[in-house]
């Protein structure tokens, strides 16, 4: 238990100073980059090309920078890329699984490359396919596999080690609708149920920002913006309302009752003040007799604090 | 119902819990251990071993005929009362078969690797990319040690039943010592070479071509140098390829012989030793540039 330890106490989990990194072919991927980063989900943004995966390199030790500082879980990648990576899980985001290997098999070989014992590799391997969904299907060929299945293969070798941090780089990509929204909940419950923290990468802000604690926003391997999803979206939670006939009416009504409503399209939003916000809205849609279509709480969108920042060519 | 009666299925232990996720509190073995899995796993597959039945055929095809021609060399020795085939003559004779092992099992440890770009997931874990690299090579090689040293183990069985009193048996483990020796030899030279080649195709048939293609491409050369040269020439003939160079290598350094190589043995030994620094290094600097 001696790794956790630390834990109790609040740490940095990801931590850079002026980080740079230029590529001798003249590319600056990475240019002064300074972050702190607590434990939890933790949402990587940016455009193609803005230097999340040279970040994600760094971290794991994989490439040195070319100046600046970083360190992650309290050791440095740099000198330390060892204890990092015994530590650290990653999934990339290319295809990098064998199809003729089954997936059992080939989970339990990564969880001895991580440095597992024999039986413990196998019996992790097995909890951590059970975990991302894949049970029945683990002692067939990844080669059979869907494209969703593989993602759940690269995410289970990824987690096989239990690390306390997680990489996960573009884990929704090729992913149909459905598939990507319950790859998003597995990730979710990583960073909540089983306490691991994860950072997601992805170019795709509206869909991390449902599963994140906090996000950090890149662009040109510059800093845009990062801070805690909370402090991000200034207004608290709020109601979106959709009637199918009456928006106006219903509006007006809670104008009358002292609540001021936006119109976003087909949708009214209504601040969410406390628990009596569903009785008056509720009570008011009645009264009139609209025919209710969609009731749910949602957040700010991260999207609009980013409206109107600079976007380079990445 | 009273609460005691509640608890009782629970302490029944043909009931199921989803116990949800635990965290791994065991040992966490280093690097070292990285590497040892990774070896093992490459000496596994080089056999065909937690693969399907398709590709344990060609290796096992090759260890059954190596095992046939000691079993064959063995019987008849014990019949004639003399050995009709040396350990040390062994992996020269069957040196062909090793040639085709390796260009079937190289491309299996690393072109497979390179296509399926499994790669990234290596190199973010504890072992770095020289561990892979090495034990990669390490692998390859036992394996075709093993192809080797195994029939003359068998020969060395046979031939213990067909001597009589210990100091012949003792004479005999003698003999097959060097056997061994010089099997590690050709194990060394035919896997560097083959895994080098290898790790530059990802494309395995490719691979397998281009690694039989340069131990038997260039066999002419010596035949044509062999012909047609000076005595010297004809001595350091043998160097032009890699499966006639670890035969001048045997016969200098096992066999004691000048007969091929004249004088030049020490040259061979230099060449032979270039060679496998330079593909170790070489495939070294191809997985240091890989996968970036």
């Amino acid at each position: 238990m001696g790794a956790r330890v630390a834990y109790l106490e609040p740490v940095t989990l990801i931590t850079t100073q002026t980080l740079t990194k230029t590529y001798p072919n003249g590319v600056t991927a990475l240019s002064g980059l300074s972050v702190d980063v607590d434990p939890g989900v933790i949402g990587l943004v940016g455009a193609n090309g803005a230097g999340k995966s040279t970040l994600i390199k760094i971290m794991l030790g994989l490439l040195p920078p070319t100046s600046g500082r970083v360190g992650v879980l309290g050791l440095d990648p740099s000198t330390d890329g060892e204890q990092v990576r015994s530590r650290v899980g990653y999934m990339p985001e290319h295809d990098c699984l064998p199809p003729d290997m089954v997936a059992a098999e080939f989970v339990t070989h990564m969880a001895r490359i991580s440095g597992l014992p024999r039986t413990a590799a196998r019996e992790r391997a097995s909890e951590a396919l059970r975990h991302v969904g894949l049970y029945e299907e683990r002692y067939r060929q990844i080669g059979g596999y869907s494209t969703g299945m593989k993602q759940r293969v690269k995410l289970a070798q990824a987690l096989v080690h239990d690390p306390d941090l997680l990489l996960l780089d573009e884990p929704t990509n090729g992913l149909d609708p459905a598939g990507r929204d319950s790859m998003l909940d597995l990730i979710h419950r990583i960073g909540t149920e089983f306490g691991i923290s994860v950072v997601v990468c992805s170019h795709l802000l509206g869909e991390v920002e449902r599963i994140c604690d906090s996000l950090i926003a890149i662009d040109g391997g510059r800093l845009l913006r990062s801070d805690r999803i909370s402090a991000m979206t200034t207004a608290t939670d709020v109601l979106a309302v959709e009637v199918t006939e009456g928006t106006d009416l219903l509006a007006a009504r809670l104008a009358a009752a002292g609540i001021t409503t936006t119109v976003d399209g087909h949708t009214l939003v209504v601040p969410l003040a406390g628990d009596d916000t569903y009785d008056i809205v509720l009570g008011a849609i009645a009264d009139l007799d609209l025919p209710l279509h969609r009731l749910d709480q949602r957040r700010h969108r991260v999207a609009e604090l980013f409206r109107g920042e600079p976007v380079h060519a990445g | 119902m009273p609460a005691d009666q509640v608890r009782v299925p629970e302490r029944a232990s043909s009931v199921i819990h989803d116990i949800g996720y635990q965290r791994y509190t065991g040992p966490r073995l280093g690097r070292g251990y990285s590497t040892a899995s990774l070896y093992v796993h490459g000496l596994r597959t080089a056999f065909g071993l937690g693969r399907s039945g398709k590709s344990k055929i060609f290796p096992w095809a090759v260890v059954g005929i190596v095992t046939i021609v000691a079993v064959v060399v063995t019987a008849i020795r014990s019949q004639l009362g003399r050995p009709v085939l040396t350990y040390l003559d062994f992996a020269g004779s069957v040196s062909f078969l090793v040639i085709l092992f390796c260009a079937a099992v190289a491309p299996e440890l690393v072109s497979r690797d390179l296509r399926s770009g499994v790669l990234p997931l290596y190199f973010s874990r504890p072992l770095s990319r020289d561990d892979y690299a090495l034990a990669k090579l390490t692998a390859l090689a036992s394996a075709a040690w093993l192809l080797l040293a195994g029939p003359q183990t068998i020969m060395l069985l046979g031939g213990v039943f067909s001597v009589h009193g210990p100091s012949a048996v003792w004479h005999e483990f003698l003999d097959y010592l060097p056997g061994i020796a010089d099997s590690a030899v050709y194990a060394t030279v035919y896997s560097s070479l083959s895994l080098l080649v290898a790790s530059l195709a990802s494309r395995r048939a490719i691979a397998a071509a281009v690694i039989v293609a340069v131990f038997v491409v260039t066999t002419p050369v010596v035949g044509v140098l062999g012909v047609t040269g000076s005595d010297t020439v004809r001595q350091l003939a043998l160097l032009a390829s890699p499966s006639t160079l670890v035969q001048g290598l045997d016969s200098w350094l096992f066999h004691g012989s000048t007969r091929v190589i004249g004088d030049y043995g020490p040259v061979y030994a230099l060449v032979t030793a270039g060679l496998v620094v330079a593909c170790v290094a070489a495939v070294l600097t191809r997985y240091r540039r890989a996968a970036r």
